[in-house]
Order: structure tokens, then sequence, then C-alpha cells
């Protein structure tokens, strides 16, 4: 192989291990916007994913898995939404739980329901989200190393690949072009300002945080019926935090947060290529570099030395409305 | 009015409130444990069986007690200073590995030397995020976090390719020799008439207690610690006493990395005598619960502690008893204290305020 071809291929596994990221990422940017930090995209994920297993098991439906993913998400985030908006609880504390929880149940229900140590059955293909040929990339794969990179990077991906990137414009668009957005990203600097005008602050983080749940449900869904075809005890391994990190990295701003997913989905397929392998100088390079990479950026981003990276001003506190 | 400004007996603050958030929590988790299939009451007098029956099993729910006692006091000590550490698993983590250190090089010697150690290195690990918060201005949840993952890697890293034992699987350091561990409790427990067996419950407990008092005495009866709750509690007004705030939040931060490296002594030097990989387990985030329930107090965080190391040892033993109950049922239970003990601890409070107006009125 020479050197585009793995890069090729490098670049092909970066997007598959960048989707979970950008929808996790995406969830975050509309909680933390808003106001509401969300410590527990990990366990809205993981439950997500739990739930998709299931339902695609029990139903044969990939689609009713996606349903059921998003809703035990959206279910997660409204107690979430319920602790840290309604009873003005400390919300780190309510993420915290919520990734407890998660990782707990998750286990413990799929041993007594389908009694594989954690696991759920594997599905068949048709219960999945499987790889779309696009048109012409069979052929194209014999065309030169352009043809290489449609055939694997851009083509032969699941749907839900394609939706990853169509959700980064639609959030942006959501975001900076609706009154919704508008009002989404005050209340996250101001939430005083945004009640003086008339609006519920409660009822506009509630939606930040059911649009959160909705993008760790198609992050769940992803991780187990679409990348994998069974539900793996702890299968988020804590892709949560690194888009949390990556949602830092990229200043809380919707593309910006789709690159900051694909460098550290990058860092991450590089580490897999390179297991075991030796580079010319330095020698065999130990995987877990790359895997702490995506923190130690994210930490010298935070410390001021990659531009400023300002989080949205009422970021973790709770709105009270008279004292 | 708000219920919110409306002040309640301690009574109620410190005894109803979190009596009827674990209640719930509790609820919630027999529920579960009943939609699996199983009776909810069996399963928490197993459960309570399992952590309190025996001298074994009080041996075991105090080992894990201190655990929790060291990582609740470090998260109490940073809350105080106006701090969220939520990096106490990582420091507990490289805390480890400076145990581990003093006692691959001094070995029989004495083990004392072990705590300094595990102290040291804990603390060095909560420098960097203290650092940037306090020079740089980068919230240091969000660092801390990085810094748990930042820890963990490092740490199999070095487990993988530098301690491991050449020819062996398993990523750990070799055992520590006869000497290098930290004496048991079972003296403590014949004085209760009850025998410890094979349980690892030793000396760091009472290091646990000394340092609830030490911790009590720094934060309500030194200077510094009068510093850090006025720096907690307004910013402003610390700034405006003179209090340094760059100094006493990094030193607040050594003093909280300091004892949760400490609670590596009990798992590395008091139990396995090895250092292993991911023995940490989650007790620095059962210690944001327990210091949470403890309302921040030493004598809180220590009963909190045992209740936690409690469900620990209750729930090991009871996925024994009750296969159909995998040990993850604990990390449910933990999550749902966590969740309505922590997060929502003042979803009774308005409720309550109405019935005790009520009452005082008439």
């Amino acid at each position: 192989m020479d050197f585009l071809d793995i890069l090729i291929s490098i670049l092909g596994s970066t997007i598959r291990l960048s989707i979970p990221l950008v929808f996790t990422a995406l969830a975050g940017l509309f909680s933390e916007r808003a106001g509401v930090f969300d410590i527990g995209l990990e366990g809205k994920m993981l439950a997500a994913a739990f739930a998709a297993a299931c339902a695609a098991y029990v139903t044969g439906s990939a689609w009713v898995g996606l349903m059921s993913g998003i809703g035990v998400s959206v279910g997660f985030s409204l107690v979430h939404g319920f602790a840290s908006i309604t009873n003005r609880g400390n919300q780190i504390v309510s993420g915290v739980a919520i990734n407890f929880v998660v990782a707990g149940l998750t286990i413990v229900l799929g041993q007594a329901w389908f009694g594989q140590g954690g696991r759920t059955p594997q599905l068949p293909n048709t219960a999945r989200f499987s790889e779309i040929i696009l048109p012409g990339a069979i052929a194209a794969r014999d065309m030169g190393h352009l043809g290489k990179f449609y055939a694997n990077v851009i083509s032969g991906h699941n749907l839900l690949t394609y939706m990853a990137f169509v959700a980064v414009p639609i959030s942006w668009w959501i975001l900076y072009r609706t009154r919704f957005g508008l009002r989404l990203r005050a209340v996250g600097e101001n939430p005083g300002a945004v009640d003086t005008a008339g609006i519920s602050v409660a009822w506009l983080r509630y939606r930040a945080v059911i649009c959160a749940g909705i993008l760790c449900g198609f992050a769940g869904t992803y991780l187990a019926i679409a990348q994998s075809a069974a539900f793996i005890k702890d299968m988020s391994a804590g892709k949560g935090y690194i888009a949390l990190a990556a949602l830092i990295f990229a200043k809380w701003k919707p593309v910006p947060v789709m690159f900051a997913c694909l460098l550290f989905g990058f860092l991450d397929a590089f580490a897999n290529f390179m297991q075991g392998k030796s580079m010319p100088l330095i020698g065999e390079v130990p995987v877990q570099i790359f895997q702490a990479l995506p923190y130690v950026l994210t930490c010298i981003l935070l410390a001021g030395f990659i531009g400023v990276a300002n989080p949205p001003k009422a970021g973790g506190v709770p709105y009270t409305k008279e004292r | 009015m708000s219920t919110a400004s409306v002040s309640l007996p301690n009574w109620i603050t410190y005894g109803l409130i979190p009596i009827l958030n674990l209640a719930l929590a509790f609820l919630i988790s027999g529920i579960v444990v009943w939609i699996i299939g199983e009776d909810p009451f069996e399963a928490l007098t197993l459960l309570l069986d399992g952590a309190l029956g025996r001298g074994e099993g009080i041996g075991f729910t105090l080992f894990y007690a201190t655990n929790f006692i060291f990582t609740g006091l470090s998260v109490a000590v940073a809350i105080h200073a106006g701090l969220f550490n939520i990096g106490s698993e990582g420091q507990a983590y490289l805390g480890g590995l400076g145990a581990a250190l003093v006692a691959l090089a001094l070995d029989h010697y004495v083990p004392w030397f072990a705590i300094i150690g595990a102290a040291l290195f804990g603390a060095a690990w909560a420098l960097i995020p203290a650092w940037l918060q306090a020079k740089r201005g980068s919230h240091i949840v969000i660092t801390t976090i990085m810094f748990n993952f930042i820890g963990a890697t490092l740490m199999v890293y070095l487990l993988v390719n530098v301690f491991i034992v050449p020819g062996k699987m398993a990523p750990e350091t070799r055992t520590f020799l006869e000497g290098g561990q930290l004496p048991k409790l079972d003296w403590l427990m014949a004085m209760f008439g009850l025998k410890l067996g094979p349980a690892p419950f030793n000396v760091s407990f009472l290091i646990a207690l000394a340092m609830c008092f030490l911790v009590w005495l720094l934060i309500w009866r030194t200077k510094f610690g009068y510093e850090m709750r006025t720096l907690g509690v307004s910013p402003s007004a610390a700034s405006y006493a003179g209090i340094p705030y760059a100094r006493t939040v990094i030193i607040a931060m050594l003093i909280s990395g300091g004892l949760s490296g400490m609670m590596a002594l009990n798992p590395v030097m008091g139990a396995s005598a090895r250092l292993q990989v991911e023995f940490v387990g989650g007790a620095g985030f059962v210690g944001i619960a327990v210091s949470l329930m403890g309302r921040n107090h030493p004598v809180g965080i220590l009963l909190a502690a045992i209740l936690f190391g409690i469900l620990y040892q209750g729930g090991a033993d009871l996925s024994f008893e009750m296969p159909n109950i995998t040990r993850d049922m604990i990390v449910v239970i933990q999550g749902l204290v966590i969740l309505f003990a922590g997060a929502l601890e003042y979803m009774f409070r308005p409720a309550l305020v109405r019935v005790y107006q009520k009452f005082t009125k008439a």
C-alpha cells in the first residue's frame, strides 16, 4: 500500500469514528448555548444505544430502533432538565448521576432480559442501518486515488452518517437564523434579559435540552445499530466526554464543532492504524498518546494558548426569577 | 414570596430532607428490582445482611467506606473554596502511582512513606487544573474532567509498558513484599467481638478518620479555611478583603488532590498490594455524592461514606444470592442517590416549607 492508500483508509475510518462525536457534540452545543451544562451526554448516548438495540431486536426495524433511542435519550434529558431547570439543582451533579444510572441500568436490564452478560443479541442486517453504496462507487474503486477516495470516504457509509453531516448546517441555521436560536443563545448569556422580554427561560431551556436529547439519541443509535450490530456494555467508552472536549475545542460553534470532531476522530483512527507499527526515526509510538491528545489539546486551548474559549456566560447557573 | 428564602429548622434541612431524598432513591431502585422480576424487600434484606450481617461484611463495608471518605473530603475541601473538583478520580489514580513507587522502592521498610507519596502525586495531578483556573481562567470542572482521562491513559501506558512484570499478561506492578502493606485492623474488629476474616479493612480507615478531623480543623478553625470559605461564598468579597485568589485556589486544590491521592493507600497498599489498572473504579465520582449528602461536613461525609460502603458491599453480596441482579445494580442505586440527594436535593423543599408554615402559624 502506498501512502495515499493508507491515508484514504484512515480517512474512511475517521468518518466512521467521528459520527457519534458530531451528533453528541451538537447535542452539547444546544444544551450549553442555552446555559445548561451537560456532563450527561455520555449517559444519554449509552441509554439510546441500549434502547435502539433492544427495540431493533424486538421489532426487527432499524427505524423503530432509532425512534426508541431518541425517546429514551429525550427522557433522560427531561430528567436533567427537571433537576437543573425546574429544581435549580447542580447541573454537573445531575449529569454525573445520569451517567451512573445509565451505566448500571443498561447492564442490569440487558442481563435480566437477554442473559448475555449485558449484551443484546446480534441483529440481522435488516434491523440495522447498513452501508449505502453511492452510484458509481464500485466502478470508481479502480479509477485512481480520487476514485478510491470517492468509494471509501464519500460512499459506503450508512444513512445516519450522512444525517450527521446534514445536522451540522441545520443546527447552524436553527441557532443563528431562527428566532428560537437567537433566544436560545440569549438565554445562555443573559437569562434575565430574556425573562424581561417576557419569554419563559424555563421553557426555552427545556426545549434546548430536548434538542440535545434528540441528537444524543442519534449518536447512541449509530453506535448500536449502525456501526455495530448489538449493544455492548459501556460501548460509548468515553465518547460523550470527547464530544464535550470537541465542543469546547470548537468554542461552542456548530461548524467548528464538526471539524473538531473530525480531528478527534482522525486521531482515534490514526491511533488504531499505528497500533503495533513503528514510525521512522521515533520507533513505536504508544497509542495512549493519541488517546490522550484530544484532552491535552482541549486543555491547552482552555489555557488560552490557542485563541480564547469563552463559554456561554450563564452556563451552569440556574436561573432564579426572584429572591 | 419564593419558598427558597424561608429558613427551615436544622432537623428538617439536615435530617428530614436527606432522608426523604434517600427514601425516594431507594424506592425507585426497588421498582427497578421489581421490573427485573425479583422481590425488592428480599433484595434489601439480603443487601443489609451482606453488608452488616457478619464481621467480614462489616470489614468490607468499612473498607469501601474508607475510599469514599477520602474522595468525599477531597470534593468537600474544593467546594468550600467554591471549586468543583470532579477530578478526584484521576487524582486518586495518580495517587496510586505515588504510593506504588514508594512501596516498590522501599518494600520492607515502613509503608508510611507511601502516604506522603500518594498525597504528593494526587496533589500534583490537581496542580495544573488549579493553575489553569487561578491564572488562565479556564473552568476547573472541564479541566479536571480532561485530566481524569489524561491520567487514565497515562496510567495504562505506565502499567502496560513500564511496570508490568515481564512474562505476565495482567497490566499491574509486582506484588509488594511483606511489610510493604498496611496492617489490617483485625484488632479493632476483635474489640467489638467480630471476626474480620479475609476482608481488607486496614489502617487507612484510621488515617481517613484523622483526615476528617484535620479537614474540620482546616475549614473551620484556621485562617486559611476562613479565606477559603470566604472565596467560596463570595469571590468579590474575598477580593475586597485582600484574600489572594490565585494562591487560595491553588492551595485548596492541592489539599483536595492530596486527599484524593491518599484514597489510593486503601486499595493499593491495604488490599491488593500492587498497582492495578482502574483500581479507583469510580470512587472519585462517588466522592461527589458523598460530599453532597454529607453537606460538605466531615461528620456528614463519614456517615454518607458508610452508607455507600454498605451499598457497595451489600450489592456485591446480593449479586451472589440473586444472580439476576448483577453487581451493576449498585451503580444504578448510586446514580439514583446522586440524582435525588444531589441534583434534586431541594425537590421536596417548597412543599415542606408550606407544610412547616402551616404548622408554625397554627
